[in-house]
């Protein structure tokens, strides 16, 4: 019996997604072409764009398909950046490498400001920091970057508060964990970082719903597609799956798995921290395990077929402390000691118990190995 | 038995956990991070913790068919290996890293966190053979001599030995490359590791400098009359001959030879050859292969370097709880260093090894 709780690492393909993407890989024609196939192409490509537009209540020019969302990030917070003649760029401390890594780059290549967002135990963004700040240093302040819900805690952030302090300031949100899970508005944005695979589309396809109006450099440039920001050929297919996985999400099933889960080690095991608070994401779970390492626990578990997640992993695959629970105030050893679960569609009350049951022995046998 | 494969990355450990698997044992890939920033360590593919050898050994894992996990042992490995390496060398002794990384990682850390996950042991791709005796394991020699490693193994006691698997023993190395060919492993031609993994660059002394510093010293002969100065002491090793320095030659025109370090005085001692000379060594913390043996005087081998070999000598255990080696060489040996094993081998069985404290 195998056991998948790493959604939020990638969800399984869903039917939806299979059959769109099927359908449009038999289909001829560049998108951009002006013959008949072309045309055709093109068709089925707006109409996913007109889908996802008004998914997230935006205007289907606003959407601009990329191949992630980590290209989305990237396409964000370094157009914004660029497209600024501010230096300041300020991100919470729990964002995504794919957010941090490109503000610290712009910092050590091009003189950027990067400021984080400190956030509470519960991992939620200190509003009054950024307030403070920007009365502080409004003019100095090029964008603001939170992510709509944290990818490792499931913390759902203030985001509609960012956005009406923030004023003139364009935010940019990191909405890949939220889309579709939860409700979510581009309303107030002036970018948004979405995909499809978090939620069971296809890898490899992603967007970013930049403002009208807002014209940001391209990062790649070429053919001029999706208003000169993302050259490269439009991908019909991939575009086709993503827009038929935006309904329909099981979220509350999912989120009575992930209560179930939570009352069971509250109640089943001893000495647990669950990291994950009551306003948060349906599917993610994050638990310390003192006395564990999170590396030790993902084995033991994958061996009895039990698929979970430590924190980030380094290129090589050595598990690191996770900075978002070092942000929450957690010590080194706290965040070496934790793990995520994160539900999907496809899990059953059965999965989770399966979990519960295992859990014990396999905490009795890390603690013995640390 | 269910085992963890120590996958380096390298040839060898991947055929190990591939030979293990095919003798029935349930095999779970390990490859062991050593370095908290791999690219800082090496940058070429010979060595035991870069991004590429991670990659190497999952690869070699995936064509295996064993699962794959990255443990991360360098903070392990920094203070055991590392650090041991640089209070060595800064006491005037000549460490052997690898020998370290067996007893204290390999053997130990990793053995222990295996046991403690439910598996049994712990299989290398080190040449080597075990042997089952009515007294418990034993540790001998590889068939492929150019190869043996039980130089390096000789520090493991009889738990470390009762959960190590060394399936590559019996077999020459150069069949073990046509084998990995066989079995379709992407390292059968990958270049061996040599040098120490963790100088990237091989500079053994550049490297000692950096961290321990390069405090100026004299060298001096016998006598104690200053002929040059170093930057280092450390950086030196007994017997050495090259990259001296001096000026002033011999009387009799005959080179010098390093034959003492002082790393209090920070002082290096040169003279001629024949001052080299030892014919007695005594070695600390000395383990036993087995049974320990008497305080009586018996005849076997004794080992002073890596890829040095074996020559006949008398040894005893001596001390309270036979934890010190007295060795007599039969004939006289030139240049041995401090802080190098000695391992005792009775024909191809190691007796047992200890760490060489003393030499007359």
């Amino acid at each position: 019996m195998s056991i998948y709780l790493d959604h939020a690492a990638t969800s399984p393909l869903r039917q939806e997604a299979l059959t769109a993407l099927i359908n449009q890989l038999k289909e001829v024609g560049n998108p951009s072409s002006l013959h008949t196939f072309g045309r055709d192409t093109r068709k089925a490509l707006e109409e996913a764009r007109e889908k996802i537009a008004k998914f997230v209540s935006a205007k289907p020019s606003e959407i601009i398909f990329t191949s992630s969302g980590t290209e989305s990030n990237n396409l964000a917070i370094k157009g914004l950046f660029w497209k600024s003649n501010r230096k300041v760029i300020v991100v919470s401390a729990i964002e995504h490498h794919a957010v941090l890594d490109p503000a610290k780059w712009l910092a050590e290549k091009e003189g950027a400001e990067v400021i984080e967002i400190p956030v509470s135990h519960d991992g939620i963004i200190d509003i009054d920091f950024l307030s403070n700040l920007i009365s502080k240093r409004e003019a100095e302040i090029a964008l603001i970057s939170v992510m709509h819900s944290n990818n490792e805690t499931g913390a759902l952030q203030p985001i509609s508060e960012v956005i009406k302090i923030a004023g003139e300031i364009p935010v940019h949100c990191d909405a890949v964990q939220s889309l579709g899970k939860v409700p979510l508005e581009f309303s107030g944005l002036t970018a948004m970082s979405i995909n499809a695979h978090k939620l069971g589309g296809p890898i490899g396809i992603g967007a970013l719903v930049l403002k009208r109006g807002i014209d940001i450099p391209a990062l790649l440039h070429g053919g001029g597609q999706e208003r000169e920001i993302r050259s490269g050929t439009l991908n019909a297919p991939l575009a086709a799956a993503f827009a038929a996985v935006l309904e329909n999400y099981p979220s509350s099933k999912i989120n009575d798995l992930k209560n179930r889960l939570i009352s069971g080690i509250n109640a089943g095991i001893k000495d647990c921290i669950i990291n994950t608070n009551s306003n948060s994401l349906p599917g993610i779970v994050n638990v310390t395990i003192p006395g564990t390492t999170g590396e030790t626990l993902l084995l033991l578990l994958d061996l009895e077929g039990i698929a979970c997640s430590t924190g980030a992993a380094c290129s090589a695959g050595v598990h690191r402390p996770s900075h978002v629970l070092m942000a929450m105030g957690r010590s080194d050893e706290i965040a070496l000691s934790s793990i995520r679960f994160s539900i999907g569609p496809n899990n059953s009350e059965t999965e989770i118990d399966k979990l519960l049951e295992v859990l014990p022995a396999v905490i009795e046998k890390a603690r013995l190995a640390k | 038995m269910k085992l963890i494969a120590a996958m380096s990355g390298g040839v060898d450990s991947a055929v190990a956990a591939a030979r293990a698997v095919e003798a029935g044992h349930q095999v779970v890939g390990v490859h062991l991070a050593l370095s908290s920033n791999p690219q800082k360590y090496r940058s070429g593919a010979r060595g035991c913790c870069t991004i590429e050898d991670s990659h190497d050994a999952r690869r070699a894992a995936d064509v295996i068919g064993i699962p794959f996990y990255i443990w991360d042992m360098a903070e392990e490995f920094h203070q055991e290996v590392v650090e041991n390496f640089l209070s060595e060398y800064s006491a005037g002794r000549t460490p052997n890293p690898c020998l370290r990384c067996n007893e204290k990682i390999k053997f130990a850390a990793v053995l222990e966190r295996a046991k403690a996950m439910g598996f049994d042991g712990v299989v290398t791709g080190h040449y080597a053979i075990l042997k089952e005796t009515p007294n418990g394991k034993t540790l001998n020699r590889a068939v492929d001599i150019s190869k043996d490693q039980s130089y390096v193994l000789a520090v493991l006691n009889e738990e470390q030995l009762q959960g190590a698997h060394f399936p590559l023993g019996d077999t020459p190395k150069s069949e073990i490359r046509k084998e990995a060919e066989r079995r379709g492993l992407a390292v059968a031609n990958k270049p061996d590791s040599h040098d120490i993994c963790f100088v990237p660059s091989g500079d053994n002394a550049g490297w000692l400098r950096e961290r321990l510093g390069s405090e100026t010293g004299p060298i001096v002969d016998q006598a104690g009359n200053k002929l040059g100065e170093h930057h280092g002491a450390y950086t030196y090793t007994i017997g050495q001959r090259k990259g001296l320095g001096l000026t002033t030659p011999t009387s009799d025109g005959s080179p010098r030879f390093v034959l003492k370090i002082e790393p209090v005085s920070n002082t290096v001692v040169v003279g001629p050859k024949e001052e080299l000379a030892i014919s007695k060594i005594i070695g600390a913390r000395a383990i036993w292969c087995g049974a320990k043996p008497s305080q009586n005087w018996q005849t076997g081998f004794v080992q002073v370097r890596a890829h040095g070999s074996a020559l006949p000598a008398k040894y005893r255990a001596i001390g309270s709880n036979g934890e010190v080696l007295e060795v007599e060489l039969n004939e006289p040996l030139l240049g041995v260093a401090n802080g190098q094993a000695a391992v005792i081998y009775d024909g191809d069985r190691v007796v047992g090894s200890a760490t060489i404290s003393e030499t007359a």
